[in-house]
């Protein structure tokens, strides 16, 4: 076994892949989380940051294709390790219990399926506007008369609805419990931790993790107690 | 001590095998759990019944040969102790005590709680050594290694081979054995020139063997009768990671 290609067809050349595309899919969701947070700025901030990202065009297509391989790569490939992982074990213990195994730890695959449910929910929302068609088609029109997305209103008036922001917040939980376990298993994966730094790793995967339910909850937390709302006069 | 045990019989490899309930009285907390085994095998026979097949060998705790999955813990409840190593006062008076053979498709069941785990040896034939020259004896002292890499080969090497880590791993992975053979080469002179070779060949011949894969549990950590850390799995994954890249 040398080279990239042989190491695929090894259990932890497999493992190495859903390790890297669990980092990918880590630093998309901090970069998304960082530009949503500027709901907080205002109408104006946010409705510009969507304009400008709808104007790359190709560009834009390219990344969301790209994020569309990576987080294929990540669930087909653990669904199927997860599969040699039953193999593996024909006759299950009729006394089943665990030591150290974190819960986190244990329900991986569970959490992962549920944030993918949570992902296909959050693009029929936001992006294809399945759920709430009449605040997807708002729009704003500039001062030079032209027209774009209003974004802002259709994320404020969408987390009013009670059930909408708790749904969202409750998966936002989920990813953090993915990720508390996700991060600290992709640097022992990766071998890219000692015994010494181990702690170290363990606490940032917590950190990140809080981050992540701090940060993406307190947005539809935000517009459902109206903490940011729909400017008034509008 | 007066004991409820509940015990996997399977007459052999092709049996559906199921939990079979006997009682044992006036057991000493002072007898080990195998002496206690053997009561219960002393006891069966005399009422005329098969005795429960398990495995054991030195029950002095250095040979891996004793096994079993004890209340669903391999080894049973005592930390970095081998069955053959725990006494009965770990339990109560009155306890009741599930005993199964460590399960894995890797290690089929011979009878009762006997299991075969030669495919532990394949993994080892597929690059657990060193090559050596032939000729006359080296000196002993030729070769200086530091004390502390000499500690980390020890720590490594101090794995007996039980399996209780793949008993224990939810996915029945091997990583922690074999991360333990090529780690204890790996801390070494003597494993260098067939360091990037041997990650490789061992991976491939424990993913042949039909073990699962590692998630990160660290459960094989903590029945681990040895104490064979979770940071030679890390450490084996940092030459895996090497080798794949093409590099040392």
């Amino acid at each position: 076994m040398n080279g990239l290609l042989a190491s695929l067809g090894t259990s932890i050349g497999r493992k190495m892949v859903v390790a890297v595309t669990g980092l990918m899919l880590l630093l998309f969701v901090l970069a998304h989380m960082a530009g949503n947070l500027q709901v907080f700025a205002g109408p104006e901030a946010l409705n510009s940051y969507a304009a400008k990202l709808q104007s790359l065009g190709p560009l834009l297509w390219a990344a969301r294709l790209g994020l569309l391989a990576v987080f294929g790569v990540h669930v087909a490939l653990t669904l199927k390790l997860a599969s040699e992982n039953k193999e593996a074990r024909p006759t299950a213990y009729a006394h089943q219990t665990s030591v150290q195994a974190t819960s986190a730890s244990r329900t991986m695959v569970m959490s992962g399926l549920l944030v993918v449910a949570f992902v296909l929910y959050h693009l029929a929302h936001f992006t294809f506007g399945v759920v709430q068609p009449g605040n997807h088609e708002l729009v704003e029109t500039l001062a030079d008369g032209t027209t774009r997305h209003d974004v802002f209103s259709m994320v404020v008036l969408g987390f009013q609805n009670p059930l909408v922001a708790i749904s969202y917040v409750v998966a936002m939980a989920l990813l953090c419990w993915h990720v508390s376990h996700g991060v600290q298993s992709v640097f022992q994966t990766l071998g890219l931790q000692s015994a010494r730094s181990r702690d170290a790793v363990r606490k940032a995967s917590l950190g990140i993790a809080a981050l992540i339910f701090v940060g993406n909850a307190s947005m539809p937390l935000a517009c459902l107690l109206h903490l940011v709302d729909i400017p008034s006069g509008n | 001590m007066n004991l409820t045990l509940n015990v996997w019989r399977q007459k052999g490899p092709q049996d559906a095998g199921r939990m079979e309930t006997h009682y044992l009285k006036d057991i000493s907390p002072d007898t080990s759990f195998l002496e206690m085994l053997d009561l219960l095998n002393e006891q069966l026979m005399g009422e005329g019944k098969e005795a429960i097949a398990f495995d054991h060998d030195c029950r002095e705790g250095i040979c891996g040969m004793c096994s079993l999955v004890i209340n669903g813990v391999a080894h049973g409840p005592q930390r970095a102790t081998t069955t053959c190593q725990l006494h009965m006062r770990s339990f109560k008076d009155g306890d009741t005590i599930d005993i199964e053979p460590f399960r894995a498709r890797a290690f089929p069941v011979v009878k009762d709680l006997a299991v075969d785990r030669s495919s532990f040896d394949r993994v080892l034939q597929a690059g657990g050594y060193v090559s050596v020259n032939t000729g006359g004896a080296p000196d002993a002292n030729a070769v200086p290694i530091g004390k502390e890499e000499a500690d980390k080969a020890m720590d490594a090497a101090a794995c007996i081979g039980c399996g209780a880590c793949v008993a224990a791993c939810p996915n029945a992975s091997a990583m922690l054995f074999v991360s333990a053979k090529v780690g204890h080469l790996a801390h070494l002179p003597q494993g260098q020139p067939e360091r990037t070779r041997r990650v490789g060949a061992m991976v491939s011949a424990m993913d042949g063997e039909g073990f699962g894969n590692c998630r990160n549990y660290y459960e094989c950590e903590a029945v681990c009768p040895k104490d064979i850390s979770r940071d030679f799995i890390g450490e084996m994954n940092k030459d895996f990671r090497r080798a794949a890249l093409g590099g040392r």
